[in-house]
């Protein structure tokens, strides 16, 4: 490790925790209704677009009819993405004249961007049309989120509201989300992109005469390159905002023309737990007492750091197998040294390391880097990050609605600790919350599981895996971790635009959101219609260290055991092997 | 109606001995092994079943196509059983003591033959009737030495009645018709005089048999926290589940890459499971419900369901009656204050010629009073007996709210300060200012005036005082750790209850409350979001009582209170409150404090098992196991052996309960974590250690 790299790590914490509260108390207000500096020029949109879709915003929803918008809305919006890559080739902006997508790569596909996922089987430059990659991609980059973000405002509404039964109007919670705080903050970070050298244009792909022409492996000689344009900046705003992390490109926030410069990547990566990180705070202000908002940061942030830290300490430590050949791989002022397997040279390896720990902890699932190149550990953390339900900061909404389930249990097992039965901000923990809490916590590890055994015992499943050993069972259970956890970053390594990929995978990433939204909605419209218990001495507080500890270890507990044997299977193994 | 001589209390002894308590529970331990009863409890459901997985693997190797060692797979099936085994123990342990209890009740409810009335008259034409036959609305009558057959309410009558039977309590009580001591209770035995009674609860419908059934656990159900906990580790052992059925794959998988070693076996993945699954608290959740409520009859309170118990944890606000909860049941006369021109040795001389035959205790401390001030000896004047020669006592009464004495033409009236002005106003005599000033005063410092004249002159004021309990401040102090709120409830005016409320630090008091201000006080709270907790035992008490969350009705209170109650206290001590809601809270701190040891026992035990499970495909996950255990199959069986063992080791905390101390709830979950938490994290490193260390030394390993 160096001193370098860890200034880096430290600046992007100390930038990240300050942009937490302007940017959380504005989105506070936009979804309490409030006037913001935005709405001189927004508010006449957002009339007119409720004018224009006879939407009555003061009309609240039971949270049985918000839960059948957000399935309605989504059903449309994946048949729409469905159509669009079926249809491409006659559809135009498509300069390069490509073909349909094929059906199971096409719901893969659409089942990915829908649900915040962005897992990619396929190759964008080489698979999807503009209109494809604007219309469909794009889009769903925007409304994903936007989706997510409505249900942790619902609810958080069933939090802080007493004994109501509304928990908020889904077309208005979405259309806030989109209009005031998603466009803006991609508009701003598209402008920067560009700027940095990020493409934006729909011209057809440029071709290059190489300076130092190369030799393929026929043995002739290459002299020409082509390459992929498009209108990558406005893509890559939004996929990093919304925690989408879809790349325009194949190889993702690793390819020039996406992430071209260190700061470039600073801010993208910045961009992936920005709204995430800034929610706690939103959820801080919503429920009346910033201080809850805190505590749940201060949980993530207390998880994150530590995985960091064993993730740049095992890069940073380099390959032993490497060292045992000679290799130096000490850092330098010249060398970056540590594991450069994988990783961009105008990155690095704490750039690298902390960017995978982002990417992963924020169901973002942009890369930097091949996870596959990772050392062991690191590979650990990214899966470690995933398997932990995404809520260390977590998806745009996602992370906080799935934190909170963890709160309610945490609350739960401690309220019964001190004697009470267990309240959060008020409200009591019953049975059902309890349910529907299990559920959340429930369906994500019994998905990936049962998902990495079909993979690993079937031979559709193992056909797919290029590496032998240990590494082999990471690359499978890597790939149903992030699907079934929506993060959508791939380890590499594993052919997954095949049939049963594609399809258990869209199964995987389809049941790890609305699953969870459906249970989640169900809990606020439960939690709404409770009465505001005072709270006294004898009330547990949640906004304590003691508290935010107990948090963590809630939290690490229940991941860790649920995947402690499949992860000694992996990538412990793989460790241990390594250093034999 | 509260007494001094109720507030102690008296802890009722578990009872039978200890010896036959345990034969039995070992029996029902193996009784409860039916799966029809087993199924009720999902998390020892699973680990029944493992246990048949693994006996039929070890009888499958006793045919010599064993997947492991016979020996190795015969004691892990072992020992699944002593975990089941244990639980059932636990639970049959917890309801043992309560069966105890319940036979001795039940054996004074035997039938008797009963003096049914034709006529609610004592002197009505008698039928000696079977007291199965007694229904709802009968009258009967019972005479000294009688069982009073059922539960019913004196219409007629005074006696003294031994419940001893129902409250432990050995010293007779009396029961009278009209006011607050009508109610009896079946089972219970007439020592004196007569009683007529009217039926008020059908046979198998009455009170003892209330009490046993809850004793019993019969008509236990579960409570609403038990439920919710209970859907948490159902959650818990499906996720264990599916842990470890994936883990056969994935162990073939590594097989295949790894090119060496042999696939996990069904017996390591179902030790593992019953491991991992929350064996600990699913175990004992049981008994510790069935414990907390045999905790509440030990301190005499019978609660009507566990519901209740679980809510006096919740409980932050105690309407507490000033009167024997707060102060000692009666005032004291601690002053004569005469107005000028009297001497204080001539009021306090007609004080207590006036208070001669008024034996309430305020009338008795004033005798004392003047006795100790003056050396003025009360004439020996007892009720009932021969009064002297001119003495024509006048009684008090609730309208006059005066008393006093006529005396060779002389007329000495005491009484509350209004009545008593309206009176000297009446026969013509001036009300002098500092006898105003003088009753104020009093007032004011939180005392009760009394007025005294003779023949309509005021001759000054009484001074008497409410006398606060001992360590009364304490307990409200303690309580205001907890986050509970105290509210004094008192028929007093405003003034008196301030001072009174200052003196014995509550948090609030309701002043000239009224049974609808009470009501209105408990809506109040409840709309804000607080659960309020009340003692009662009058009539009057029963809209208040039904409201409340937690209602405790006095045993000797009336019948509608005890209906309108969830609580009874059989001790009839208003105090008890405290330690019901500590009782409360137990209940929750023992289950929560479980569950966390339970999980966090877990991580020792995957660096038990999962090297020893892996050992021959992936030596390298050697590694892991830096408890240093000596074989893998050591390694699988001191784990199973340990999580059985830790049930019983916890029986005696589970039926105990954690200790709770009145601390705020941060310290609490601070301590309770320290120690559970924590604890559950290091012990089984331990333990699992030194069991391993056990076989290998036993060669067993």
């Amino acid at each position: 490790m160096t001193t370098n790299g860890l200034l880096q790590i430290a600046l992007y914490l100390a930038a990240l925790l300050l942009l937490a509260k302007p940017l959380g108390s504005f989105m506070a207000r936009v979804h309490q209704g409030q006037r913001t500096w935005l709405h001189p020029l927004l508010g006449p949109v957002e009339r007119w677009i409720y004018r224009l879709l006879g939407i009555d915003p003061s009309q609240e929803m039971g949270w049985k009819h918000y839960t059948l918008a957000v399935l309605l809305f989504s059903i449309a919006g994946m048949a729409l993405l469905y159509a669009l890559q079926r249809l491409q080739g006659f559809l135009p902006l498509n300069p390069q004249g490509f073909g349909a997508v094929s059906p199971d790569s096409s719901f893969n596909t659409a089942a990915s961007f829908l649900t915040n996922t962005n897992w990619q089987g396929y190759g964008g430059e080489s698979t999807m049309s503009y209109l494809t990659q604007m219309l469909g991609m794009t889009v769903q980059n925007f409304l994903s989120p936007a989706v997510g973000m409505a249900v942790l405002v619902a609810f958080i509404r069933g939090l802080a509201r007493p004994t109501a039964s509304a928990i908020g109007n889904f077309w208005v919670d979405l259309t806030r989300s989109l209009l005031y705080i998603l466009l803006p903050l991609s508009l701003l970070l598209a402008l920067i992109l560009v700027s940095q050298g990020v493409v934006q244009n729909l011209s057809p792909y440029a071709t290059a005469t190489l300076v130092q022409p190369l030799v393929d492996a026929q043995g002739n000689p290459v002299l020409q390159q082509t390459l992929p344009l498009g209108p990558a900046a406005s893509q890559v705003a939004i996929k990093q905002l919304g925690s989408n992390g879809g790349g325009f490109f194949n190889v993702n926030s690793a390819h020039p023309f996406e992430n071209p410069t260190p700061l470039s990547n600073f801010l993208e990566m910045l961009a992936i737990l920005l709204i995430p990180a800034a929610l706690c705070y939103t959820f801080g202000r919503m429920v009346g007492d910033t201080r809850q908002g805190w505590a749940l940061m201060a949980a993530m942030t207390v998880v994150f750091v530590a995985m960091i830290a064993v993730s740049y300490a095992a890069e940073a430590a380099g390959n032993p197998r490497l060292a045992s050949l000679g290799i130096d791989q000490t850092a330098t002022a010249l060398a970056p040294g540590g594991n450069m397997e994988g990783k961009e040279l105008r990155f690095g390896v704490a750039s690298t390391a902390l960017w995978a720990a982002v990417t992963t902890a924020g169901s973002n699932g942009a890369v930097n880097a091949m996870h596959d190149s990772l050392t062991p550990l690191g590979g650990m953390v990214t899966m470690v990050l995933m398997q932990l339900g995404e809520v260390i900061f977590g998806g745009v909404g996602s992370g906080l609605y799935g934190m909170l389930a963890f709160v309610l249990v945490a609350v739960f097992v401690s309220g019964l600790m001190v004697g009470r039965t267990p309240e959060y901000l008020g409200k009591k923990i019953e049975a059902y919350e309890i349910k529907m809490a299990s559920l959340l916590i429930l369906i994500m590890p019994i998905t990936v599981l049962g998902l990495t055994a079909l993979g690993v015992v079937t031979a559709a499943g193992k056909a797919s895996i290029f590496n032998p050993g240990p590494h082999g069972f990471s690359e499978v259970f890597y790939a149903f971790t992030s699907m079934g956890n929506n993060n959508g970053s791939a380890f590499a390594g594993l052919a997954a635009n095949t049939p049963f990929y594609n399809l258990l995978g869209g199964l995987a990433m389809l049941i790890s959101r609305f699953w969870l939204i459906v249970p989640t909605l169900a809990l606020a419209g439960s939690l709404v219609r409770k009465k505001r218990v005072e709270s006294s001495a004898g009330t547990l507080p949640t906004h304590t260290p003691l508290f935010i500890g107990w948090l963590v270890v809630i939290v690490l507990l229940v991941g860790a055991l649920n995947f402690l044997p499949a992860l000694a299977l992996g990538p412990i193994v793989e460790h241990l092997l390594l250093a034999m | 109606m509260v007494t001094l001589s109720s507030s102690s209390s008296h802890p009722r002894k578990p009872a039978g001995s200890r010896g036959p308590l345990l034969r039995r529970a070992v029996v029902d331990a193996f009784r409860k092994l039916n799966p029809r009863w087993m199924i009720r409890n999902p998390v020892m459901f699973v680990v029944e079943v493992g246990s048949i997985a693994a006996t039929a693997l070890w009888l499958q190797a006793l045919l010599g196509r064993g997947e492991a060692p016979t020996g190795f797979i015969g004691a892990v099936a072992l020992w699944l059983w002593f975990t089941v085994l244990f639980a059932n123990f636990s639970e049959a342990l917890a309801e043992g003591r309560g069966k105890a209890q319940a036979d001795a009740l039940r054996r004074t409810r035997q039938e008797t033959q009963t003096k049914k009335l034709r006529q609610p008259r004592r002197d009505a034409a008698v039928d000696l009737v079977s007291s199965t036959a007694l229904r709802q609305g009968d009258v009967f009558l019972v005479e000294a030495g009688d069982i009073i057959p059922a539960d019913g309410e004196v219409i007629e009558g005074v006696a003294s009645v031994d419940e001893s039977a129902v409250t432990g309590e050995s010293a007779p009580v009396i029961r009278e018709s009209g006011g607050d001591r009508s109610a009896v209770t079946g089972g219970t035995r007439l020592l004196s005089d007569w009683l007529l009674i009217r039926v008020t609860a059908n046979p198998g419908e009455g009170f003892l048999d209330r009490m046993i059934g809850m004793i019993e656990g019969a008509k236990r159900q579960k409570t609403p926290n038990e439920i919710a906990l209970n859907i948490l580790l159902a959650a818990f052992t499906i996720i264990f589940l599916v842990v470890c059925i994936t883990l056969l794959p994935f162990s073939l998988y590594s097989v295949e890459a790894a090119g060496q070693g042999a696939p996990v076996t069904i017996t390591v993945l179902v030790a593992l499971l019953v491991c991992l699954i929350p064996t600990t608290i699913g175990g004992l959740l049981s008994a510790i419900g069935i414990a907390g409520m045999d905790r509440m009859i030990q301190r005499n309170v019978i609660a009507m369901s566990g519901r209740a118990v679980e809510a006096a944890g919740d409980v932050d606000v105690l309407l507490l009656d000033k009167t024997g909860t707060i102060t000692l049941g009666n005032r004291q006369a601690v002053a004569f204050t005469p107005v000028s021109g009297v001497d204080a040795r001539e009021l306090a001389e007609a004080a207590q010629l006036a208070s001669l035959a008024d034996e309430t205790p305020e009338g008795r401390s004033i005798v004392v009073l003047a006795k100790e001030q003056f050396g003025l000896r009360g004439r020996a004047v007892a009720p009932g007996s021969e009064h002297p020669e001119g003495l024509h006592f006048v009684p008090f009464s609730a309208q006059t709210r005066i008393s006093g004495v006529d005396v060779d033409g002389v007329s000495i009236r005491k009484g509350a300060p209004d009545t008593m002005l309206t009176l000297i106003q009446q026969a013509g005599r001036a009300v002098p200012a500092e006898l105003r000033a003088g009753i104020d005063a009093i007032a004011r410092s939180g005392g009760t005036p009394l007025v005294v004249a003779r023949n309509g002159d005021p001759l000054g004021v009484i001074h008497l005082k409410d006398i606060v309990k001992g360590g009364i401040n304490e307990r409200f102090a303690h309580l205001r750790k907890m986050g509970i709120k105290t509210v004094m409830i008192t028929g007093d005016n405003p003034l008196t209850a301030a001072a009174i409320a200052a003196e014995a630090g509550v948090d609030d008091f309701l002043a000239q409350a009224t049974p609808e201000a009470k009501l209105q006080l408990i809506r109040e709270y409840q709309a804000g979001g607080r659960l309020v907790a009340m003692t009662g035992d009058g009539t009057n008490d029963a809209p208040a009582l039904a409201q409340a969350d937690v209602a405790v009705a006095m045993n000797t209170g009336t019948q509608p209170a005890r209906e309108a109650a969830n609580m009874i206290d059989l001790d009839s001590n208003p105090t008890k409150l405290i330690e019901i809601v500590e009782i409360g809270k137990q209940l929750l701190m023992t289950r929560g404090s479980l569950t966390t040891f339970s999980i966090s026992n877990d991580v020792a035990k995957y660096f038990a098992i999962i090297p020893a499970a892996f050992a021959s495909t992936y030596p390298a996950l050697g590694a892991l196991n830096f408890m240093g255990l000596s074989t893998p199959q050591s390694a699988i069986l001191s784990a199973v052996i340990f999580n059985a063992l830790v049930i019983i080791a916890l029986v005696p905390l589970a039926l105990r309960g954690v200790p709770y101390r009145a601390v705020g709830a941060a310290q609490l979950l601070r301590d309770n974590l320290l120690i559970y938490g924590l604890g559950g994290l290091v012990t089984p490193f331990i333990g699992i250690k030194l069991i391993d260390m056990a076989l290998t030394a036993l060669g067993l390993a």
